[in-house]
């Protein structure tokens, strides 16, 4: 969707807020947020469903703030709990601040938890489908606005570029965010000059590596 | 006056952001769908276990070991497989060799998208809007504000994480630290320096060794 996530040449934004030695979360509560399982589906992926906030929102809040939010948010679509129920639970704490969250302990869980941080899930698949471009080739990015979940930047459509690498047949985002999580497509490295991306204003001697499934494509 | 009025709605957004986390984490709990184990061993993986001293250890091996290195940049995924460094947002590794004429940086202009079993979680300003929005379209600009002023004649290649491949920069080997021991140099090798955004300077007392 051409939500205000997709950012790639967006103006405005400002200097690189670097700051030196930052911890891994600024806040505890950022820990518990990112850690936190939402055992339920999520349609269209976690992803999507950052990109579907308010943009108004999306905007004004920081990252995990983003993430808490979606958080809740499905939660209460899978009717985990509803609404109402937050709030109680929401009032009680702020009435209670030092009150802490009661705990469960679940040592299974936590080693599924662990092994799941430690296995790498690859998005390769082993379908036989032969790729319709090779390196060198020089394609042409589609002018494609789907309404769901895609990985194509709108900076980068409608835009010549050049296959420079081929990563077999993968698992497409798209379709997975659109109720097809099964279809894949051969995924390719294309590289885009500077100038083709930004016009006159592009910086000399540069260009942008993206991934593109062979359906964002075709051919020149 | 509107400064002082930004910064406590900011401080209220915060307060407002733990207690909400806190709220749910109840919820989640009472409801017996989720355990707080299993929240507090994640977040120690990644406060303490998972972070750039892994990256850090293979791009001194493959300073070292030039047959390691081919290995790394030909397949990046089993080069990183045979020291144990494939896992979650990492399955699929691409490593990319900074060289004299060519200065790779990595960005997610969508998200945050960043390989975690080598460098750990990404720092703020990569997922920041600033560098989301900027390094795509002004790279040379955005590398002046961390410090590296590369000449034009540098071909600058900026890698968007747009699928589930991840990328990792292989930085240059600073000169005079030839002669230093996988050991001496990793800590040299900086979390910047893999995503691209530095450069790996000559340590300045002599042989840098302790």
């Amino acid at each position: 969707m051409n939500g205000v996530h997709d950012m790639g040449g967006m103006h405005g934004f400002g200097p690189i807020p670097i700051e030196e030695n930052e911890p891994v979360f600024h806040h505890e509560w950022e820990g518990r947020v990112y850690a936190m399982p939402t055992p339920v589906p999520i349609p269209g992926g976690f992803r999507y469903a950052l990109e579907r906030l308010d943009p108004a929102l999306y905007l004004a809040s920081s990252y995990y703030e983003r993430w808490l939010q979606v958080k809740i948010q499905v939660m209460i679509e899978a009717g985990s709990f509803t609404q109402v129920e937050f709030d109680e639970y929401l009032a009680y704490y702020r009435q209670n601040p030092q009150a802490a969250p009661p705990r469960r302990e679940d040592p299974e869980a936590v080693q599924r938890a662990l092994a799941t941080i430690k296995s790498p899930k690859t998005k390769r698949t082993e379908e036989d489908i032969k790729p319709a471009f090779r390196l060198g080739d020089a394609v042409r990015t589609r002018n494609m606005h789907p309404t769901d979940h895609t990985r194509l930047p709108r900076y980068a459509r409608g835009k010549r570029a050049q296959i420079v690498n081929y990563y077999g047949v993968q698992l497409f985002d798209d379709a997975t965010s659109a109720g097809r999580p099964d279809e894949a497509q051969p995924l390719y490295s294309v590289r885009f000059e500077g100038q083709e991306l930004w016009g006159e204003s592009a910086e000399p001697n540069s260009a942008v590596y993206l991934d593109m499934w062979e359906s964002y494509l075709e051919a020149v | 006056m509107t400064q002082p009025q930004q910064a406590s709605n900011h401080i209220e957004v915060e307060i407002d952001a733990a207690l909400r986390a806190k709220a749910l984490e109840a919820l989640l709990v009472e409801k017996g769908l989720i355990s707080t184990d299993v929240i507090d061993a994640v977040v120690r993986q990644y406060e303490q276990d998972i972070g750039p001293l892994n990256g850090a250890k293979v791009v001194a091996r493959a300073w070292k070991d030039p047959a390691y290195k081919a290995r790394l940049l030909e397949d990046g995924t089993a080069a990183l497989a045979e020291m144990g460094y494939l896992g979650r947002q990492g399955a699929d590794m691409v490593v990319l060799e900074n060289t004299p004429p060519v200065h790779n940086v990595v960005v997610c202009t969508l998200c945050s998208c960043y390989p975690w079993p080598v460098l750990g979680l990404p720092p703020n300003w990569y997922k920041s809007f600033a560098y989301r929005s900027r390094v795509v379209r002004e790279p040379r600009a955005v590398l002046k504000e961390f410090g590296l002023d590369l000449p034009d004649s540098v071909e600058v290649r900026v890698w968007d994480s747009n699928s589930e491949v991840r990328y990792m920069v292989l930085p240059e080997q600073p000169s005079g630290t030839e002669q230093l021991s996988e050991a001496e140099l990793v800590p040299l090798i900086t979390r910047d320096a893999m995503i691209g955004v530095a450069k790996i300077e000559t340590p300045k007392n002599g042989n840098g060794g302790a």
